[in-house]
């Protein structure tokens, strides 16, 4: 029983280790990843022009004072909304011609425990992980610290993980 | 050059938010990869400190773009800072401003306050919780939640999935929590 909780997924973002995942068939040379460098490009600067990477922005979300972050995070999930209708209806495929599979999430309650705890490093670091990244590519040459600290997070949850609940 | 003097500019909600989310399709369109950025940093303890703990062992070789677009991401904060800005200080609510500066947090200049989140404040017991504990606690708890703003709130919301919507709301509860209630007590050491 022990390892069957601890192998139990409660983590749909490493989706080779999804269940439902179909390897895909195609193998790529590794330049074909640069393709994502450049969208990280892109949403890099989308970020940074957006301030939503911004303590200050965040200070002011969590207070209520401004409606920035509610209009960025809101018309940011109408838009993938819409997207991902688009993409069911049409059965639209990669551009490299394969079906693009969506997977459903299933509830535990590591999404109420680790979220809380998240929205309080979210309101501290003024940061999520995205924010990190962008963050330091600004120059504030510190947060390579946070993100240190944000990857030692990550490890001790996952070293810690079949003791918690889930 | 109207329109780069408009692009240096803060951009509004309505075009950074779609945007934002146009992410969604480009990734998936790209090679069905679903956004989701804090995965990134389980893949960066994969690939780096694994100690033979089952959570880090799989093959992360196959979530390698996932680092790709984290790179991507920093390349283009550096572009963004470097050439697309106004270099202006942040406009953020009178109230707020106010309240900051009872904290002795008065510099605008820079997307994060330097007055905080400065190399020498590390070592005070204030810039160690804000910089160090805060973020431990994205690390934690977006893996204990299974993803982040990215992976549940845009994601795994435009997946119409009802578990993102509560870590969402559990994200934003935490948040307001901590901001309202117990930084004040942070800020002020």
């Amino acid at each position: 029983m022990e390892t069957q909780i601890l192998d139990t997924n409660t983590d749909f973002e490493v989706v080779s280790l999804d269940s439902v995942w179909n390897e895909s068939r195609l193998k790529h040379p590794w330049w074909y990843n640069i393709k994502y460098l450049v969208a990280g490009i892109f949403f890099g600067i989308i970020l940074i022009k957006a301030e939503v990477v911004s303590w200050f922005r965040i200070q002011e979300m969590f207070r209520l004072q401004s409606f920035h972050m509610y209009g960025v995070i809101g018309s940011a999930i109408v838009t993938g909304i819409i997207s991902i209708w688009i993409i069911k209806k049409f059965g639209l495929k990669t551009i490299h011609g394969e079906k693009i599979e969506l997977h459903p999430k299933s509830f535990n309650k590591g999404q109420v425990y680790g979220g809380l705890l998240f929205g309080f490093g979210w309101a501290l670091t003024g940061a999520c992980p995205g924010p990190l990244f962008a963050l330091i590519g600004s120059g504030a040459t510190v947060i390579i610290v946070t993100l240190i600290s944000a990857v030692a997070g990550t490890w001790v949850y996952g070293y810690i993980r079949h003791k918690l609940p889930h | 050059m109207d329109i780069i003097e408009t692009i240096k500019q803060p951009w509004p909600w309505y075009v950074s938010g779609p945007l934002i989310g146009l992410t969604v399709p480009v990734l998936l369109f790209a090679g069905n990869k679903k956004f989701g950025i804090s995965s990134s940093l389980r893949h960066i303890c994969a690939v780096v400190i694994p100690s033979n703990i089952s959570f880090f062992k799989y093959d992360w070789k196959k979530e390698i773009w996932n680092l790709f677009f984290v790179a991507g991401v920093v390349i283009g904060a550096f572009i963004a800072a470097s050439w697309l800005s106004d270099h202006q200080p942040i406009q953020v609510n009178g109230k707020l401003v106010t309240e900051l500066a009872g904290y002795g947090i008065d510099d605008y200049k820079h997307l994060s306050p330097a007055d905080l989140f400065n190399w020498h404040n590390l070592l005070t017991i204030k810039g160690f919780i804000v910089m160090v504990v805060g973020g431990f606690l994205v690390g934690f708890g977006t893996r204990y939640a299974g993803g982040c703003t990215s992976g549940h709130s845009i994601m795994g919301i435009s997946n119409l999935q009802w578990p993102s919507l509560v870590a969402t709301i559990c994200f934003m509860a935490g948040g307001f929590l901590m901001a309202n209630l117990i930084m004040p007590f942070i800020l002020k050491l």
